[in-house]
């Protein structure tokens, strides 16, 4: 299915897909998420020699490996410090980043809030299993408490991360979630992802039906998610349920609830703003769920504007030649004090 | 004081001696004042002949207070000049200097000759009328005053230190007033009180004709990325993250944003590394510095540039570890980490500068050898050279090395691009995203040889990893043989040295041969490779010696890897070898 995009080139899905043999256990949630972003890419990249993959370790990141563009599998934890270096230097690339739970949430937690606060020009696709899956089934930082794993055989002690809630916590400017299962959700929300300027952060509830199969069964299957998937969708009121009875309003207690429409009024629902400076409304929102076992919103929490790392530093280094001139080594090396020898 | 000290350097410099300097500061920003742990002292060896070590022992000590007399005392020559500054030696301060009775007052100081001055009441006098500053102001230009007395003393310029001043403390009218007044009234009093015996007056030094300044170790690593970028006609791309001594590097590296030099100030020494790496995969030059803490973290990243096989540069500015350990002094014990310091099978060139001035042809040395051969490249930098300063003959640009590489741009097998072929130096082909046709996948997980796609092959494994070896080896024909300095020819005994401790041991081996005996010196430059010829050179001596700032760490890559019975001197106290100690050693040993 040829498409006709921006550089006048005709580029298909069957262009970006590698000549790897794909090795994730059969079944896994990453097909589908390697299939929507293989088909996303003729719509959003002219040139496929612009678009780079950075992953860090799990199995997630054996993601760049099935892409026909520039990657690179990186290191545990370290692909957003890695995708900082390439798009500050090279602001004509489409860099993205593709992380699971525990290479982003863990091990690599600090490269991925400092990516976002620095609003580098990237898209972050977190991959949330809610377990270790290349280590073969320990508890992650998304593992819900309680979880009896491997390393866990007694159940886990510690609060698992909200992605999501995280990521507006460090006041990323582009958050959202989305699902492995639902191929025009996915691609809706990587779509806006990418029109996005500066850092997008995309988590995607993906399954592990070797080690947490059915994780995000009552969000994202067929018999539950009518009820449970809270849709958000910019500039409408915030409605959700089998029948879309359901609604979320301010409680008036500087926080949200969940509320029958018809008692409550539709008048009365928060208009859900994409846009919004603040990000806390957000974080109400995205605090709804303590997990993906009961109504959870998906989609955009949030888009707004803010200066890009890249074009900031680009911006600089213009100044500076405009100010200073052309830099000139000789001239550097004979600044300040210095003196003749006879 | 530091300021004080590297503004006498510079009235030094350009006055024409040659000079090194020996920088000693605690890491406590502010430490308490009087105190011995608040002690900061600058050490200056300048002279109309060759200077290369800041001097064992100083002909001239100024002690600001008794803290400063305690710490610094000992390495004062007999019979040398101390200037006091007498206001400071109250009975709080002597206390706090650990002294049990004022030391000016009792015979402890009697082998000096001692010059009292109430440096503090003098400045005070001179700053009175001074309007719009606070008594504590004019406390603070003492130190003003000092350097008007020893510029004096030692017959400085002071035209230069005036106009620094001036700049310095432009828009507060009244401070600059007080440091000017200090300083004339420092001057003048060496001029007038007659305490002082004689003047001093030190020649020009019989360097090379040309243009000169003075450079610290870290300004010259900086201008040397910045040049080296420029030989190899790449952007610059600098991340890291702050540590001591290596952040001014980043400070100087910051401001070159007209030559297109990008800096990140990154949010660990792991993200530093990181960075770098990305900007390498985009086609930058990327460096890093930090010290031995920060090389510790950011190994695996280092390693991953090993297997992906990109340029990087490390810059190491070693200082006193394990751990923490004293941040702002001076060793050199970084050799082992950065030559083994790393998982599995992980080797990377290492350059080790001798010198302030020699950290800037290191650096384009480093970025030589990163961009030929596709690898991570240590340059092992140390708080004395990073600090230190001496007159540096300022480069011919036109004859600075061009060191540009090619970037890949058409397939190199059968019509398809192949990440993992090798050229004649073994490297493989730098192709940046952004190049049609190229597109290829890169990762941490072993390479097929050739097609660099995913490999689990155990000869492959094996292949590859002696690959890797044989590429860094293979430098060795890419540098210079290491040069015997053995005037005599017939030397029994060998010296062999790295880095900044080249100077003491320079020195130390002509304070020998002054005496008539005979040795040999040899300092190596790259350490790995080593040169081809250090074997036949340290088996060409019936002994070999091998100081070093840590407990012997090239000495046990020299027996290791030529099975020479070489011996190791260390002295491991934060601060650089005298020449007298390497003298001591080399005449028990001949």
């Amino acid at each position: 299915m040829a498409e006709q995009n921006g550089g006048g080139s005709v580029l298909t899905k069957k262009e970006f897909v590698s000549d790897q043999e794909v090795r994730w256990c059969p079944g896994c949630g990453d097909y589908a998420i390697l299939s929507a972003v293989q088909g996303l890419m003729p719509e959003i990249v002219d040139k496929r020699e612009n678009m780079v993959f950075i992953s860090g370790i799990g199995c997630s990141s054996r993601f760049p490996y099935y892409m026909n563009t520039y990657g690179m599998h990186s290191i545990h934890g370290r692909a957003p410090a890695i995708a900082t270096g390439l798009a500050t230097a090279r602001p004509d690339l489409t860099v993205w980043v593709i992380t699971g739970d525990g290479d982003g949430l863990s091990i690599g937690g600090n490269h991925l809030i400092h990516a976002m606060r620095r609003n580098v020009n990237l898209v972050i696709l977190l991959f949330n299993n809610q377990i270790y899956g290349l280590t073969k089934g320990q508890y992650s930082p998304t593992s819900e408490i309680g979880k009896v794993t491997k390393s866990t055989p007694f159940g886990s002690l510690d609060r698992p991360f909200n992605p999501v809630a995280l990521a507006l916590g460090a006041e990323a400017t582009f958050v959202a979630r989305s699902l492995d299962v639902d191929r025009q959700h996915l691609t809706s929300v990587l779509k806006a992802a990418a029109a996005h300027r500066g850092t997008s952060f995309v988590e995607i509830y993906q399954n592990c039906n070797i080690f947490n199969d059915g994780a995000f069964e009552l969000v994202a299957g067929k018999e539950h998610k009518a009820e449970n998937q809270i849709r958000l969708e910019h500039e409408k009121p915030i409605r959700f349920g089998a029948n879309n009875e359901k609604g979320i309003r301010l409680s008036g207690r500087a926080s949200v609830e969940i509320v029958d429409v018809e008692q409550a009024g539709e008048e009365n629902l928060i208009v859900h703003d994409v846009h919004r400076e603040d990000p806390a409304l957000a974080f109400m929102l995205a605090h709804i769920a303590t997990g993906p076992t009961m109504p959870t919103p998906i989609g955009i929490f949030r888009a707004v504007d803010r200066p890009v790392y890249g074009e900031e530093m680009e911006r600089q280094l213009a100044v500076a030649r405009e100010k200073l001139g052309v830099g000139s080594v000789e001239k550097l090396l004979t600044s300040g004090d210095t003196w003749e020898v006879a | 004081m530091q300021l004080t000290g590297e503004r006498f350097t510079n009235a030094t410099a350009i006055l024409g001696n040659d000079l090194a300097t020996l920088p000693d500061f605690p890491a406590e920003i502010r430490a308490p004042a009087g105190s011995l742990a608040g002690v900061s002292a600058f050490q200056i060896h300048f002279s109309d002949e060759d200077v290369l070590t800041p001097g064992d022992q100083p002909n001239v000590l100024v002690a600001m207070n008794p803290a400063a007399l305690k710490t610094n005392l000992g390495d004062l020559e007999s019979g040398g000049t101390l200037i006091v500054n007498k206001d400071a030696f109250v009975e709080k301060n002597i206390e706090r200097a650990g002294y049990l009775k004022d030391p000016l007052e009792d015979d402890s100081l009697s082998n000096y000759q001692v010059f009292e001055v109430p440096m503090t009441t003098m400045t005070l006098e001179a700053a009175k009328d001074v309007e719009g500053i606070t008594k504590k102001d004019a406390e603070r230009a003492k130190n003003m005053f000092a350097l008007g007395l020893v510029a004096w003393m030692y017959s400085r310029p002071t035209e230069v230190i005036l106009n620094w001043v001036e700049k310095r403390f432009a828009g507060k009218p009244g401070i600059l007033e007080a440091n000017l007044r200090a300083f004339r009234a420092g001057y003048n009093f060496g001029e007038t009180a007659e305490l002082f015996a004689h003047q001093y007056e030190v020649k020009r030094a019989a360097l090379p004709p040309g243009r000169y300044r003075n450079v610290t170790g870290n300004t010259a690593v900086a201008w040397g990325l910045v040049a080296a970028a420029d030989c190899a006609k790449l952007p610059l791309f600098y991340a890291s993250y702050p540590i001591t001594p290596a952040s001014d590097i980043l400070h100087e590296l910051s401001k070159q944003k007209n030559f297109g030099v990008r800096t990140v100030q990154a949010e660990d020494e792991i993200a530093a590394a990181g960075a770098i790496l990305g900007a390498a995969f985009g086609g930058h030059l990327g460096v890093t510095a930090t010290s031995g803490p920060g090389v510790d973290l950011k190994a695996e990243t280092i390693s991953l540039g090993i297997v992906l096989e990109l340029p990087m540069i490390i810059v190491d500015v070693q200082r006193a570890g394990p751990s923490t350990g004293m941040p702002t002094k001076q060793e050199a014990a970084d050799l082992l980490l950065v030559m083994y310091g790393r998982h599995g099978e992980s080797p990377a060139p290492i350059i080790a500068p001798r010198t302030p001035a020699e950290c800037f042809n290191a650096a384009i040395e480093a970025a030589r050898i990163a961009l030929k051969y596709r690898t991570p490249v240590f340059i092992l930098s140390d708080t004395f050279l990073a600090n230190s300063s001496e007159p540096w003959k300022v480069p011919d640009v036109a004859e600075l090395p061009d060191i540009s590489v090619p970037f890949a741009t058409a397939p190199n097998h059968e019509g398809e691009f192949w990440p993992y072929v090798r050229d004649e130096n073994l490297a493989r082909p730098w192709a940046v995203p952004g190049t049609p046709g190229l597109e290829h996948r890169v990762g941490g997980l072993e390479k097929q040889d050739g097609t660099g796609n995913v490999s689990y092959d155990p000869q492959n494994h094996e292949y590859m990893s002696r690959m890797r070896a044989a590429k860094v080896a293979k430098i060795a024909d890419d540098i210079p043989l290491l040069e015997i300095d053995d005037p005599s020819g017939s030397a029994e005994l060998l010296v062999i040295s790295w880095g900044s401790t080249f100077g003491a041991i320079r020195a130390a081996c002509e304070k020998v041969r002054a005496q008539g005996k005979k040795v040999a010196h040899a300092q190596l430059y790259h350490l790995n490779p080593l040169p081809k010829n250090t074997g036949d050179v340290v088996r060409a001596y019936g002994r070999v010696l091998v100081p070093e700032i840590n407990l012997g760490q090239l000495v046990k890559i020299l027996r290791a890897e030529y099975l020479v019975d070489a011996k190791s001197y260390n002295k491991i106290q934060g601060h650089p070898f005298r020449a007298s100690d390497i003298e001591t050693e080399i005449l028990k040993r001949l």
